[in-house]
């Protein structure tokens, strides 16, 4: 089960209160983990990514055991411990305000 | 007894308004779809519970909504017949999906329009700024885009077809954003003529179709701009919005960037109707719901300073249709007043006495129940005001 934190405004299109868990078949990556977040939760689509080039929203971004994803191609493997959902994908808006 | 919703989309949420006839004491509903930037709601004037709402963020991008039940609940358009919620009771839907038609047949592979440095730039999608539901169809509505495109979706907005023929009629590439960006923002469907359609777009100017879609054409003959290289260009003027009267679709308002202008023949030319204005900037126009001559605009200083002249929040009226023009203040701060009125923030009711609406940046929509005569604020204190619609309830 894969765990994932959204940001709060997806949070609220998705009427989810907390972290979502996933069934994610084979390799976990960006790209599958996004594509399972998208069919189990279709009002997401086009939030995160785009709908046409399915590029990452440049103000979000993603991160993994501390450590940021954002920049590796889609299906480059997530660390062990998010595809055993030890640990969850953050997916983080960026800062805005002063 | 009829009744009164004000659908009002600010820069932090979407609220609803509700009053009796009387127009005197109102329940507000929201903010719905909290801190999300709400650009327009609008309600279908084949079924009235059925709104449309553009929802928009710049981490998120585009969503658009439907309520089935006057603004009480929301949903994303395209959740099966029956079949409301994921087996994990998620609301399905997919509603947000704008595409550019680039295909040879419609769409003529379109893809560039000039950029602020006189460079072409690809046609990227970014909001919808307007929402015009079908007079006729409850599951017809059209969503003006920006960059600048025209869609339209027959099934209560789950799908969404672009009308590629105005990008692509000739004068796309010469087309240019204005300041708040590429933006189609005016949608008018001929109540007459099923076929015709206006529409505008700042910095291009104003279109029009008589065959649904297929086909445009500039209707910008009599406009002014000396801000562009050639001020009588066919196109590049930066219309604020267009308005019009039921029952004349050939007649039309404009409030252009600057200048006041009607056109008497559907847009096939236009005369300055500024007349006695202080000053002739400004955003909104609208007219009376009764009386076709009647209109209504919100002067603004200028280009560079988007707020009232003398820091006086006046709506100006004309009861001939332009060039006379009375100052309403009844109500309305006659000091101290530096807030702006966004190009789709005014509507009015079609109840008697006609019920004028307008919305600030500074978060104060005000009501009139007496055709302007005298103003009393709604709310105070909302978001900035990006959107203010009005629907007249049996």
């Amino acid at each position: 089960m894969i765990r994932v934190i959204l940001p709060g405004h997806l949070r609220a299109l998705a009427r989810v209160s907390a972290e979502v868990q996933l069934d994610v078949k084979g390799p976990v990556t960006q790209r599958s983990v996004l594509d399972a977040l998208e069919a189990q939760y279709p009002m997401l689509c086009g939030t995160i990514r785009d709908h046409v080039t399915q590029e990452r929203r440049p103000f979000l971004r993603f991160f993994a055991c501390e450590e940021d994803y954002s920049l590796e191609p889609p299906d480059t493997p997530l660390p062990d411990a998010i595809a055993s959902g030890k640990e969850p994908l953050l997916i983080i808006g960026a800062i805005a305000g002063g | 007894m009829s009744g009164v919703r004000v659908l009002v989309g600010t820069r932090k949420g979407a609220f609803v308004l509700t009053s009796d006839g009387k127009r005197e004491r109102w329940d507000v509903s929201g903010p719905h779809f909290a801190g999300w930037e709400m650009n327009h709601v609008k309600g279908s004037p084949v079924d009235p519970n059925r709104l449309f709402a553009s929802q928009c963020s710049g981490w998120f991008g585009q969503i658009i909504q439907r309520s089935d039940d006057g603004g009480k609940t929301w949903t994303q358009p395209g959740t099966p017949p029956g079949e409301r919620t994921t087996p994990e009771g998620m609301p399905k839907g997919e509603s947000n999906k704008f595409v550019y038609d680039t295909s040879a047949q419609t769409g003529k592979a379109l893809t560039t329009h000039q950029w602020y440095d006189g460079t072409q730039h690809p046609w990227e999608f970014k909001r919808v700024w307007h929402l015009e539901p079908s007079p006729t169809d409850p599951d017809t509505v059209y969503a003006g885009v920006e960059d600048a495109g025209l869609f339209r979706s027959t099934d209560g907005g789950q799908n969404w077809q672009e009308l590629a023929g105005l990008r692509g009629h000739g004068t796309g590439p010469k087309w240019q954003p204005g300041a708040g960006g590429l933006c189609l923002h005016t949608i008018i469907l001929d109540p007459k003529n099923p076929g015709r359609i206006y529409i505008a777009i700042s910095a291009a100017g104003a279109f029009r179709t008589d065959d649904g879609g297929k086909t445009w054409r500039p209707i910008n003959k009599g406009l002014h701009s000396q801000y562009i290289p050639d001020p009588n260009a066919e196109i590049g003027h930066c219309v604020h919005h267009v308005a019009m009267h039921r029952s004349r679709p050939n007649v039309l308002f404009m409030q252009k960037h600057w200048d006041v202008m009607r056109s008497d023949n559907a847009g096939d030319s236009w005369q300055e109707v500024s007349g006695n204005l202080p000053t002739d900037f400004g955003f909104v126009i609208d007219v009376h719901a009764h009386e076709p001559e009647t209109i209504y605009v919100v002067p603004i200083k200028s280009d560079g300073e988007h707020f009232p002249l003398d820091g006086k929040l006046r709506v100006y009226r004309s009861r001939t249709g332009g060039n006379q023009w009375e100052a309403l203040t009844k109500g309305l701060p006659q000091n101290d007043c530096y807030v702006n009125v966004l190009r789709d923030a005014m509507a009015v009711d079609s109840l008697d006495k006609c019920g004028v609406y307008f919305g600030t940046t500074g978060g104060q929509v005000y009501a009139s129940a007496n055709a302007g005569d005298s103003w009393t604020p709604i709310v105070r204190d909302l978001p900035a005001v990006l959107s203010v619609e009005v629907q007249t309830l049996p």
